[in-house]
């Protein structure tokens, strides 16, 4: 009785909480954030596509030169160009191979690390954070230095000395390929890993209790829980390496021979940087982030049917 | 049974000597004497470690100080979105309000963003506030940056925590302040760890901001864009661009490390019931 009626007290009392300073203090607590946001991310979004219809090149910037408003004129040079195309599709594919490449490695590994013994746990618990510490910078410069041609320790030990890695553009994208996997693939076991640790051991006792194998614990049990979890880490790849730019740039010197591993992100920077062409490097800026912007549409959606409250 | 317990520790001792080989490699080729390097004979060791690239990389190329300059900016970053992240984080996942999807579908589409492609807007905000060259335009760039993400990420973190714990909290008298710091955040902490690790690693990494903001001030320089110099169109130093690779990964294996031993801890004590 006692107890009753402390729940109910509880229970107005949670409400009143709820429904009085529900309105004010919420936007307290978000006010830093968007204190920093608002003038340091949302300004610049706005002022790429203010950019992106302009016609900004080098005299512009430093020239005194007026700026010209081209509308759509930007796109439409983008739209027309065979290369903006080329390098949109194998940018679209790389990412997708990173993407299936990272997933599959990585949740293979968490699996596994549920099922060995304490020592080689821990042995690959920091050969992976070892991996995933390591700058993407600093990961390009080691991986170029075991594919270097003629001081590389794999053409050592394959015997193919001289043998150029970064010659063909589909080899090239092979070698740069394992280097982000080899990167990524760590972040995708942790956290699954880590999913899988915090499933209660209630829950799979009772699963057990109710005569469930291992095999049905783990994809009628652990999986739902961790859906959400799934979810999150697949966008969270798909963002990743749809980006991709740290490592195309400094292991292809800036997109290859001839611009040939040329992706999205670098494309972008190359054309604002490299060519001075401000406006047109904006407009692929726009692109990109329109294209992100539908997945992640996807990624919402998904979330909604998957029932997790935003 | 035995035998595929055995088969899977097999697999995994192989996986992560494949995975740690080339952060080996890296230590091991920066220790290695120049003629070894050049040699055609590569061995996975050496019998004459020298420190020659560490000290030329670090006297010589002015390393020591552009070391210093990425750690205060890391650092920085990593304290201001710990607390801005967690806030926000409570704002989302505590309370109901008016545009809460809104925004959190705003956070949630700014991570999709394209940071490379934002320099080009940033350098002018940058430059209008009068912050070109300084160590403080690379804070709050890589500040908002990775408050997306973060917050993003302490959101899941936040709703782990039962909110009954801190709804029994306010019925034994304490205030919102208390609640919110003395409760709630020490129980999300493993969670702020695991985050600060992402803002550490964004800020530390990056080379395209510093070399945009930092043009002609060569003293606040951070470590990325100064490894550039290395890089040579046809003879690279490997020795040296090692070197430089090695000292930029120790703070974040340390990081990592230290991180490691309170993730594993999770959360654990209070909220299991």
């Amino acid at each position: 009785m006692t107890a009753m009626a402390a729940g109910v007290t509880a229970g107005s009392h949670r409400a009143r909480a709820r429904r009085g300073r529900g309105r004010v203090r919420p936007w307290l607590y978000l006010l830093p954030a968007l204190a920093v946001l608002v003038p340091l991310f949302g300004y610049p979004v706005y002022m790429l596509g203010l950019l992106s219809v302009f016609d900004y090149r080098q005299a512009q910037v430093s020239g005194g030169q007026p700026t010209t408003f081209v509308g759509f004129g930007n796109y439409a040079t983008l739209l027309g160009d065979a290369r903006f195309w080329s390098v949109l599709l194998q940018t679209v594919g790389f990412a997708a191979a990173l993407v299936v490449g990272t997933l599959a490695v990585g949740a293979a590994l968490a699996v596994l690390m549920t099922r060995i013994g304490t020592v080689p746990r821990v042995a690959l618990s920091l050969a992976a954070l070892a991996a995933w510490a390591a700058p993407a910078m600093t990961g390009s410069t080691v991986w170029m230095f075991l594919f270097d041609a003629d001081l590389g320790l794999v053409n050592q030990v394959l015997g193919i000395d001289g043998f150029n890695w970064f010659f063909d553009k589909w080899v090239t994208f092979g070698v740069v390929g394992a280097t982000v996997v080899w990167h990524s693939f760590p972040f995708v076991m942790v956290t699954l890993y880590a999913g899988i640790q915090a499933v209660p051991g209630s829950v799979l006792e009772a699963a057990s209790l109710d005569g469930a194998s291992t095999w049905q614990s783990f994809w009628r049990v652990i999986v739902p829980i961790l859906r959400p979890l799934i979810t999150i880490v697949v966008i969270q790849s798909i963002i990743w390496d749809f980006k991709i730019f740290t490592q195309i740039y400094v292991m292809t010197n800036g997109g290859g021979i001839a611009g040939q591993n040329t992706v999205l992100n670098v494309y972008a920077y190359q054309t604002a940087f490299g060519s001075s062409e401000y406006g047109l490097g904006s407009a692929i800026g726009v692109v990109m982030t329109l294209i992100l912007l539908v997945v992640t549409m996807f990624y919402i959606r998904a979330l909604h049917r998957t029932g997790e409250k935003l | 049974m035995k035998t595929s317990r055995l088969a899977a520790n097999t697999v995994a001792l192989v996986v992560a000597f494949l995975t740690a080989f080339p952060i080996y490699w890296m230590a091991l080729s920066a220790l290695k004497p120049p003629g070894e390097i050049q040699s055609l004979d590569v061995r996975p060791w050496t019998l004459h470690p020298t420190f020659g690239h560490f000290a030329r990389v670090l006297t010589g190329e002015g390393f020591a100080r552009y070391f210093v300059n990425s750690a205060v900016v890391a650092l920085s970053v990593v304290a201001l979105s710990a607390v801005v992240a967690f806030l926000a984080a409570v704002a989302v996942t505590r309370f109901a309000f008016r545009f809460r999807t809104t925004v959190l579908i705003m956070f949630l589409v700014a991570q999709m963003v394209p940071v490379e492609a934002l320099t080009i807007p940033l350098f002018f905000v940058v430059r209008d506030a009068g912050l070109l060259n300084t160590l403080p335009s690379l804070v709050l760039v890589h500040l908002a940056f990775s408050l997306p993400f973060a917050i993003w990420m302490m959101r899941g973190f936040v709703a782990a925590v039962p909110e009954s714990l801190e709804e029994a909290a306010l019925i034994d008298g304490a205030s919102r302040a208390t609640v919110l710091w003395r409760i709630l955040f020490p129980l999300v902490a493993p969670g702020l760890v695991a985050t600060s690790v992402f803002s550490f690693i964004a800020a530390w990494n990056d080379f395209v901001f510093a070399r945009t903001f930092i043009i002609s001030a060569k003293e606040n320089q951070t470590l990325p864009a100064a490894l550039l110099v290395f890089f040579k169109p046809d003879e690279n130093d490997w020795g040296g661009i090692m070197a430089a690779s090695t000292l930029m990964t120790i703070p974040v294996l340390i990081f990592f490390v230290a991180v490691q031993r309170r993730l594993v801890s999770g959360l654990g004590g209070a909220v299991k019931d």
